[in-house]
């Protein structure tokens, strides 16, 4: 009887585990599909590094060089924001904060997480777009410098409490030993925890990149979705992924157009996924 | 002059009372043994001594540890520039991460003790010279710490204490993580490192402390129960706990 009861638990969660990679798996395989069909009709080299993406036009041409530019600025802006404050925030909760404090805080942080990303955008719209237009003075406040702000909100939650464990995670032994040799806390934190931490620490902003790169809704409501090359940081752009979503519910099912979206779709998974394998190779050696 | 006068010596973890009117005079140059049961607070002493323990929350103190006549519980004490002088080696070691090199250069470069390349890699041949691995590393310098075996991780952190210079070094259990023959050997080193420098050896390990202290102080439930001659302690105690502790009889 209970021989049996572990056979059929077994089998179930057998079956589970194979579920979540067949989906995976199949995912990718549409993907695929889709793209291989677009590329059938459109050159890949046109594809990737055309500048004009003009679905709807009779000579129609799909460049998706200034979104993969536009995606790129926004997420790199991010990171330049988003990584010194999460990694010193991540310093100040895991070695200076005394202990109700680093409870409190890592409890808000990973609140800060659950945020919808609509909801981001929407409070970005109110409040960066109009500050952004009216301190630099420009004609439009939707640009790719307000999405990375508004972006590096969104990722800091990642790259603050991966840091945190890892930081956390290097013995108390170094820090003691670093100490009784003479030196202050500073160092033993700069000299030896960041340094044995530091895998860890990339891992979370490799994480972090991943989730930026994918972003959709929040970047969509705020950088003004201009398809051309940015001239720079205060320009509008359109990352991948809001092409994506912009154009999904207006194409006609199995044209160039809707290939051409997978198209995109693929070249967005090829990055995540490039990005978070370098995560997890240094997760890896952080163990 | 790099003797420990403890007077009057408490300590407290929050409300525990872990060291209770500690009176002690260490001498010189020489190898001085703490023993004691588990719990009866002899690391709590030596950490006291280059005041590591006050990195520890809830950890207060009162009375006085005076080195060379100065008690370093004063406010104006610099505790980088006393724990430069009072070194330390922990229970198991603990070299960082980093190459062997780096791990002897961390305390010259922390203190700002040197800045010439040429003299700094000469006192970290010195200090290796000093713990007998100089011959071992010498070609591998630039390797972790982490690739040599637990003896040599032990040597290796001695060496990086002796580098910053101390008058004073701080034992804690160092031989409990190494085997039968590692210890003999880094005992050997203890031995010999006592002609230059103040030791303090926390053990459990009862020939240890015969084998190699002059001085020996057995402590027990925070208090410090008998102090005298090594030979003395464990021939002749005069206090019957000792007496109990040393004939293997509780601990």
């Amino acid at each position: 009887m209970k021989k049996t009861k572990n056979t059929i638990i077994e089998i179930i969660i057998f079956m589970c585990g194979t579920l979540s990679v067949i989906f995976v798996v199949s995912i990718f395989i549409f993907l695929l599909k889709e793209s291989l069909g677009f590329f059938r009709e459109y050159n890949i080299l046109k594809f990737i590094t055309g500048r004009n993406w003009y679905p709807d036009s009779n000579e129609p041409s799909f460049g998706i060089f200034p979104m993969v530019i536009g995606s790129f600025l926004v997420t790199f802006g991010a990171c330049i924001i988003a990584v010194p404050i999460g990694v010193m925030a991540a310093l100040y909760i895991s070695e200076i904060a005394p202990k109700y404090v680093h409870d409190i805080l890592k409890f808000l942080v990973e609140l800060m997480a659950t945020i919808p990303s609509v909801v981001i955008g929407l409070i970005g719209m109110c409040t960066i777009v109009p500050f952004v237009k009216n301190f630099f003075n420009i004609p439009t406040g939707l640009t790719a410098f307000s999405g990375s702000i508004m972006l590096a909100f969104m990722v800091m939650p990642t790259i603050v409490t991966i840091s945190e464990d890892a930081i956390h995670s290097v013995p108390w032994k170094y820090r003691e030993g670093a100490l009784a040799l003479g030196a202050t806390k500073w160092q033993a934190i700069r000299r030896i925890v960041l340094k044995e931490a530091r895998p860890g620490i990339i891992a979370a902003i490799m994480l972090g990149i991943g989730r930026l790169i994918g972003e959709t809704m929040a970047v969509m409501m705020i950088t003004g979705n201009s398809a051309s090359i940015p001239k720079s940081i205060f320009s509008p752009v359109r990352t991948m992924t809001a092409t994506i979503a912009a154009e999904m519910g207006e194409v006609v099912k199995c044209d160039i157009h809707y290939k051409a979206l997978f198209a995109v779709g693929l070249v967005l998974f090829i990055i995540t996924f490039i990005v978070n394998f370098i995560a997890d190779f240094f997760l890896g050696k952080n163990k | 002059m790099s003797n420990i006068e403890i007077k009057n010596f408490n300590m407290y973890y929050t409300n525990f009372h872990a060291l209770k009117n500690i009176n002690i005079n260490i001498a010189e140059k020489r190898v001085t043994a703490i023993i004691g049961p588990s719990g009866c607070g002899k690391s709590s002493l030596l950490r006291s001594i280059n005041r590591i323990n006050d990195t520890v929350d809830g950890v207060h103190t009162s009375g006085e540890i005076n080195i060379s006549g100065k008690n370093i519980y004063n406010i104006e004490v610099n505790v980088g520039i006393l724990r430069r002088n009072v070194g330390m080696v922990f229970q198991r070691p603990n070299p960082f991460p980093i190459s062997i090199y780096e791990n002897v250069a961390f305390g010259l470069k922390v203190n700002r003790i040197y800045s010439n390349k040429n003299v700094i890699d000469d006192v970290i041949e010195k200090s290796l010279k000093a713990v007998l691995l100089w011959n071992h590393v010498k070609d591998k310098l630039r390797k972790s710490a982490l690739s040599l075996t637990l003896e040599q991780q032990q040597r290796l952190c001695i060496a990086r204490v002796i580098a910053v210079a101390p008058s004073i070094i701080l034992l804690d259990e160092p031989c409990s993580s190494l085997d039968p023959i590692a210890t003999q050997k880094i005992e050997e080193l203890i031995m010999q490192l006592s002609n230059k420098y103040t030791i303090v050896l926390v053990t459990h390990n009862m020939q240890q402390a015969a084998r190699i202290s002059r001085s020996t102080a057995f402590m027990f439930l925070g208090k410090l129960i008998e102090f005298d001659d090594t030979e003395k302690i464990f021939t002749n105690p005069s206090i019957k706990e000792t007496e109990d502790y040393v004939s293997g009889r509780f601990g």
